[in-house]
């Protein structure tokens, strides 16, 4: 008898419980971020250049800058100051006493890996340097950095479709492992944002982003490029301006 | 004397039973109200009628789940993930409010990562 009555007590609010939950909505949100720096004080912003290397394939430099550019120009506030794009690693190497790289798509690019860049990146460092460039263009907030693109290829197994004849000869899909070359770019851009007034470094993110193709395909760098940039942009932006996140939560009753 | 003892936690039981269901009941149409305006766009009175629902029936899972949907639509993402964890708290295996937590949480840990920087 105890147990019995203990345990309808138990049930029955378990039950309780539980019949909150019974109906539920799913519901669109978009979730509000916040820009990641204050960029009220300034009115322009200035996409200046980058330190570019690795695949000679684009130009990495001219590409980023009039990507970013166009993006700022429509997803944001501050007026965006168009001038010709800087070329930092020649600024690097003239700061050194060194000749300035040979142009064209056949030339040797300066930065090949990481670590030459390493060499080049003292640049965001000298405040100097950017509040000359901020003068000039009436103390602008200046977005730099570095841009690496670069080949890649890797071997592995993936998962693919492929059609099967079933027992009444219809065909049908499964998924096949199979071992395979691909091959494809890396993009690693990091981007410096530098108050024109001061020089001084406000915010500087790092990101790191992969495509991969089967060796087969032919894949253009640029487009690769775009493709990878699009990953990027959003949290880009979001440095300078607020966003809101498209998604859905479920609403309990 | 055992069987004095059932009594009595019957007759408590019973008499704190109703209490409980008006809370609920209450707590209930708070609720519904508030997913009915969340419908509309209108997330500030969507959360006022859950942090209503959440008073009136701390133990109330959905109440506390929806209250952080509220809270992260309106950017206050500190009470939010504090609506959360109550939730999870009081119904610990309810899969809807941990996607609901989960969700958040990504966006949550992204836009503390930048105030630290």
């Amino acid at each position: 008898m105890t147990a019995r009555t203990a345990a309808a007590i138990v049930s029955f609010a378990a039950g309780l419980g539980l019949a909150g939950c019974s109906s539920f909505y799913e519901i669109a949100v978009e979730t509000p971020i916040q820009a990641k720096i204050d960029v009220s004080a300034f009115q322009r912003v200035l996409v200046a250049g980058f330190l570019t290397g690795g695949a000679r394939a684009i130009d990495a430099n001219t590409e980023t800058a009039r990507l970013l550019r166009s993006q700022l120009r429509s997803k944001q506030d501050m007026r965006v100051v168009d001038t010709d794009v800087l070329s930092l690693v020649d600024e690097v190497d003239r700061a050194k006493g060194q000749p300035p790289a040979a142009a064209g798509p056949d030339a040797e690019p300066r930065i090949k890996t990481e670590k030459d860049l390493e060499a080049y990146e003292q640049i965001f460092n000298n405040a100097e340097y950017w509040k000359k460039i901020g003068a000039e263009y009436q103390n602008p907030l200046i977005v730099t950095g570095s841009v690496m693109f670069t080949e890649v290829s890797k071997s592995g197994v993936v998962s693919r479709p492929q059609s099967v004849p079933n027992e009444q000869g219809l065909e049908e899909y499964r998924s096949v492992r199979t071992y395979t070359d691909m091959k494809g770019y890396a993009l690693a851009p990091k981007f410096v944002f530098i108050d024109g007034r001061t020089g001084a470094q406000l915010y500087s993110e790092t990101y790191h982003e992969e495509a991969l193709y089967p060796s087969t395909q032919n894949t253009p760098a640029l487009s690769s490029y775009f493709e990878l940039m699009d990953k990027v942009l959003p949290s880009f932006l979001n440095t300078l301006s607020s966003q809101k996140i498209r998604g859905s939560r479920v609403l309990l009753k | 004397m055992r069987l004095r003892m059932w009594v009595v936690v019957v007759l408590l039981f019973g008499s704190v039973l109703p209490a409980y269901a008006d809370r609920r009941s209450d707590a209930k149409d708070q609720v519904e109200f508030g997913i009915s305006v969340a419908q509309r766009g209108l997330w500030k009175e969507a959360a006022y009628r859950w942090e209503k629902a959440t008073e009136l029936d701390p133990t109330y899972g959905a109440a506390w789940n929806n209250l952080g949907i509220g809270y992260e639509q309106l950017g206050r993402f500190d009470e939010a993930r504090k609506a959360y964890e109550k939730a999870m708290e009081v119904e610990p295996n309810n899969t809807y409010i941990r996607n609901n937590y989960d969700l958040f949480r990504e966006i949550y840990d992204r836009q503390n990562r930048r105030r630290d920087r």
